[in-house]
Formats: C-alpha cells, sequence, structure tokens
C-alpha cells in the first residue's frame, strides 16, 4: 500500500505540488491523472525517494523508500523510459540491479522472458527502439517480483498489441493482490484498465474514486433531442435547472430533465421528435471538465474562435 | 553491493577500451621519451647531464594516465546522471552515501591497479630502452622504488578526486573541465602570478606534486618543494574533500 500525507514541494517560485494526500490499496489498478504538469511525476518521484518533499510524507507499506531492507523486491519503478545506459546490454542493466539487491540470475531470464526481450537482451541498449527501452524498465520494475508497482507513462511508445500487453499485465499484477499504481495521460486506456483513480491539477488533489463514480460526479448527464421545431422546443424546455445547448449538428443537448420528461412535455405540445437519448459522458470528458481550470499549458483549438467555453458543450465538433 | 557496481563498470565496453588505450599511450610515451632523450646524451651540456633523472624520464607517461583516470573517474559517477540510470541506482540502494563509498571503492582498486600497473611497465620498458652511455635506474636505488609505486598511487587517488568533483558537479563535461582545468591549467595561471605568492601556492599543485612524487633528483629552480610523500598527502586529502563535498550534496540534493 502507498500512503501520500501532506506532501509538499516546491521549486524556486512555484509549488509543484500542494498538501497532497491519498492512498493505493492493493489488489486494484489505480490510475494517476492529471494535466501536463500538474505534478504527477514529482509524487511519483517523491513516493520512490528520489526527491524530498519539503512537508509531508510518503510511504510504501509504512516505510519511506530509504526506509525499505531490500527496495527492489518490495518496489518495482518504471519512472522513465530508456533510463538505461546506451553502453549496456539489457542483460547486463537487469544484471546489476539483480545484483545489488541479491535477486538471484534465473530472475533476470524470466522478466526478460516476460516481457518478450529474450531475443535481444544481449544487444547494447542504445539501439533499443522507444517501446523496447519500455520493455526492459518493466521488466527491470518486475526482476524483484515487488508488491507494490509504479508506473509512469508504461504504454508510451508501444504500438497496440504493446498496449494491450501492458493493460492485461496490469490488470493481472493487481489481481494477484499488489499495489499497482499507474499514471496516464491517455484517458480511454485509463478506463479500460484502472479501477480506481486519483486526479490532481496544478499540485491539488482533485478527485479519488471509482471510475463509474468519477464520471458520473464530474459530468452531468444529459439528453440529445432532434426535432423538427428544435427552437420552439428550446424555447418550452428551458427553465430553472434546465440548461439547452444547440449542437453543430442541430440537435439540442439538454440536462437538468429526464428523457421521460422531454418526451412528455414535447408530446403535451404537439411537437415531434426525432430522437431522445441520454447520454453519459465519457471519462475523457469528465477529465477535461474537472481539471479545466487546473490546466497548466492550454492550446487552443480553433485559433480563429476564442469564445468562452460553456459548461455543458460537449465534444461537439 | 560492491559487485554490482563492479558489473556496472565492466559492463560498458567503452570503459575496457579506454583503459587499453591508456596503457598503450602510458608505455608509448616511456618509449618515445626515453628512447630521443637518452639518445641525445653525447650533445648535451653538463649541467643537463646532471640532472638526468632516467626515473622521472620513463614515467612521463603517466601525466595521460593521469588524465585518463580523471575522465573515468568522471564518467562513473555523471553518466548516471546523463543516462538517467542514477534512478534505477537509487531505487535499487537508495542509501547515497552508500551508493557512492561502493562506487569509488571498485573504481578506486581499478585505477590502483592500472596505475601501478603502468607505473612499473614504464619505468621497465625504459630502463631497458635507454641508451647507454646515460645512466639508467634501478628499483634498489634511493627513491626510485618511491617514484615508481608513487605513481602508480597518484593515478588512483587523482581518479577518486575526479569522482569526488563529478558527484559535485553531475555533469560530464563540466566535471571533466574542473579535473583537466585542476591538474594542467592551473600550474600556468599560478605561474602568471607573483613568485612570491606563486611559488607557495604552486606547491600544493596536483601537477607539481606528481612531478616531485616521480622524479628521483629535483629539477633545478624548484625551490622549496613539498617533499613526495607530504606532497602526496595533500591530493589525498583533495580527493577525500572532493568526495566529501560530493557525498554531502549528494544527499541534500534532489537525485
Amino acid at each position: 500500500m502507498i500512503e501520500v500525507k501532506g506532501v509538499t514541494k516546491r521549486y524556486k517560485d512555484t509549488v509543484a505540488v500542494d498538501d497532497l494526500s491519498f492512498e493505493v490499496r492493493p489488489g486494484q489498478v489505480t490510475g494517476f491523472l492529471g494535466p501536463n504538469g500538474s505534478g504527477k511525476s514529482t509524487t511519483m518521484r517523491m513516493i520512490m525517494g528520489l526527491d524530498a518533499p519539503d512537508a509531508g510524507a510518503a510511504r510504501i507499506n509504512g516505510r519511506t523508500y530509504g526506509n525499505l531492507p531490500i527496495p527492489l523486491r518490495e518496489v518495482g519503478a518504471l519512472l522513465e523510459a530508456k533510463a538505461i545506459h546506451p553502453g549496456r546490454s539489457a542483460y547486463n542493466h537487469l544484471w546489476y540491479l539483480a545484483r545489488s539487491n541479491d535477486i538471484p540470475r534465473s530472475r533476470i531470464d524470466s522478466v526478460l522472458e516476460m516481457v518478450g526481450l529474450t531475443d535481444v537482451a544481449t544487444k547494447r541498449a542504445g539501439k533499443f527502439s522507444l517501446g523496447m527501452g519500455q520493455r526492459l524498465g518493466i521488466a527491470a520494475a518486475l526482476l524483484g517480483d515487488p508488491e507494490v508497482l509504479l508506473f509512469d507513462e508504461p504504454i508510451n511508445g508501444l504500438d497496440p498489441e504493446g498496449i494491450l500487453w501492458v493493460r492485461n499485465l496490469l490488470k493481472r499484477l493487481a489481481s494477484e493482490g499488489r499495489t499497482v499504481f499507474v499514471s496516464s495521460h491517455l484517458m480511454s486506456e485509463m478506463a479500460l484498465t484502472a479501477d480506481h483513480l486519483v486526479v490532481i491539477g496544478r499540485g491539488h488533489l482533485i478527485s479519488t474514486g471509482t471510475v463509474p463514480d468519477f464520471i458520473t460526479q464530474s459530468t452531468s448527464q444529459f439528453v440529445r433531442v432532434r426535432s423538427p421545431r428544435s427552437s420552439e422546443l428550446s424555447r418550452l424546455l428551458m427553465g430553472e435547472n434546465v440548461q439547452v445547448t444547440s449542437e453543430d449538428d442541430g440537435a439540442l443537448s439538454v440536462s437538468g430533465m429526464s428523457a421521460v420528461n422531454i418526451g412528455e412535455l414535447a408530446g403535451a405540445s404537439g411537437i415531434y421528435l426525432h430522437e431522445l437519448s441520454p447520454q453519459m459522458a465519457s471519462l475523457e470528458d469528465a477529465f477535461m471538465e474537472l481539471t479545466r481550470d487546473s490546466v497548466e499549458y492550454h492550446g487552443v483549438s480553433d485559433p480563429d474562435r476564442v469564445t468562452p467555453v460553456s459548461p455543458t458543450l460537449i465534444s461537439g465538433k | 553491493m560492491l559487485r554490482s557496481e563492479w558489473i556496472k563498470m565492466r559492463t560498458v565496453r567503452s570503459t575496457m577500451w579506454t583503459l587499453v588505450a591508456m596503457a598503450v599511450i602510458t608505455v608509448g610515451v616511456a618509449i618515445l621519451a626515453t628512447v630521443t632523450i637518452s639518445g641525445r646524451w653525447p650533445t648535451m651540456s653538463l649541467g643537463d647531464r646532471l640532472t638526468f633523472d632516467p626515473t622521472r624520464i620513463s614515467l612521463t607517461g603517466l601525466i595521460f594516465s593521469q588524465l585518463v583516470i580523471g575522465v573515468l573517474g568522471v564518467l562513473v559517477m555523471s553518466a548516471e546522471y546523463g543516462t538517467g540510470t542514477i534512478r534505477s541506482t537509487l531505487a535499487a540502494i537508495p542509501h547515497r552515501p552508500l551508493v557512492l563509498a561502493t562506487k569509488s571503492a571498485v573504481f578506486a582498486v581499478v585505477a590502483l591497479v592500472m596505475g601501478e600497473v603502468l607505473s612499473f611497465i614504464a619505468f621497465l620498458i625504459g630502463q631497458v630502452l635507454l641508451r647507454s652511455p646515460a645512466p639508467h635506474a634501478t628499483l634498489s636505488q634511493p627513491g626510485v622504488l618511491r617514484a615508481v609505486v608513487g605513481g602508480g598511487l597518484m593515478i588512483g587517488v587523482l581518479g577518486l578526486f575526479a569522482l569526488g568533483l563529478a558527484t559535485s558537479i553531475r555533469h560530464t563535461a563540466g566535471a571533466i573541465t574542473a579535473f583537466v582545468g585542476t591538474l594542467l591549467v592551473l600550474p600556468l595561471l599560478v605561474e602568471a602570478l607573483p613568485a612570491s605568492i606563486g611559488h607557495p601556492i604552486a606547491e600544493y599543485l596536483p601537477f607539481n606534486i606528481g612531478q616531485t612524487l616521480t622524479s628521483v633528483q629535483h629539477t633545478v629552480g624548484q625551490s622549496a618543494a613539498l617533499s613526495p610523500w607530504v606532497g602526496f598527502a595533500v591530493v589525498c586529502a583533495y580527493a577525500i574533500g572532493a568526495l566529501v563535498v560530493g557525498g554531502v550534496l549528494m544527499v541534500r540534493r534532489d537525485a
């Protein structure tokens, strides 16, 4: 189990992480989500003891990283792809790690086989592609058969087969009772893999909970309505707690009123409906909504139309 | 854990090749120097003949060894920061002073062994090739064994000094510059200072200490230099200082 309590980290003038507290429990895949620059990597580094927090503490199984007796046997981490000396072979990289923590050499062959790098074990790591480097990093994390695993963007550079493999690997590791903590930007992948989410923005905790909870909590559900008399219907529906927005494709997005009530209201006024479908937002939308105010670095998608985004306008392209 | 650092050192091919190159250059220079300089014996002035130091001449090549071992010493530490493997290393062994200690220990052994072996080989080959009637030196003569053994020890200690610098500087180019600067550039700068300030400082420069250590006769013009083993102790102090400062910074700073 990983416990982060009141952790703060400052770099000169910026506060990278501010009084962050959360728990990562065993037996499930916990996703760590946040926009770029939100402090995910910094937090992971503090859990690993690479950076020291200015306040608070991060503990693994009750101890800070430096106090773990045989670290690699308790914690495995992939923090950055290709953090490998290019002149060294994959096998030798794993070998020095194994030797440092009394891990038997047979494990090296096992993990290499697990990640599919047996054929290139003796090749110099400098020649590896990004995907291969990533796999080597995963192998290094698994070397000590640890109970706790941290992965920072594990599917970077992997092809679809690789992504599927990682997803299954993470689920399998979690089902074995291990603590699996994964950070990623890829919402769709996170939705498929994670059971539990920790969301941060600008160094603050924004939310923690299961994936379905997160989605329902952060976005309003809405109903898509199509009608030949949209504008009339629109006026009819608008009222307290009901918001109606026009989509680019001519449909209406109505939030605050159930599909049943919309249908009845339309019917009572003699307005035909061509579409009436309740929608639930995707994890992506939920995330965007929640972290909208916390995004450190923003792109502008349509430079000609810089209008404020209405909260209920959802991915209408 | 020591084995782990040893594996790290020997599994990078370029390290091994660098050591080979170091050996070749050092011995090569020893051969060149002894043959050329002793070949001039017939035409040398009396003053030169009196100060002819066969030991020092055969050990001329050691300066190259010092440079190379300095670069290796830097790389042993700075390559970890440059490639990011420091993260793996610290994940495996979070106790940072221990990492520094094991690295230093393994490297020290390699540097000392290489240093001594090369020093002896250079000396022996040099004496064999010295053209008579130039005087030869033998290990049984006073000061000669000290010069040869000391030459090797210097290489070991300078290597550790470089390692210490790299632990503070963490950047390959910067650390190498600092090392080469201390070894080769400082003597030149100090020479530009007025003699009253320059001379005392010059005694404490590693380059000059190295020269004294590998000489049997004192060269004319070098007034009160530090005696060989005292000078050696000074360089040891530099190395220890660099390692301690590096260690403290390593513990306090973020990885």
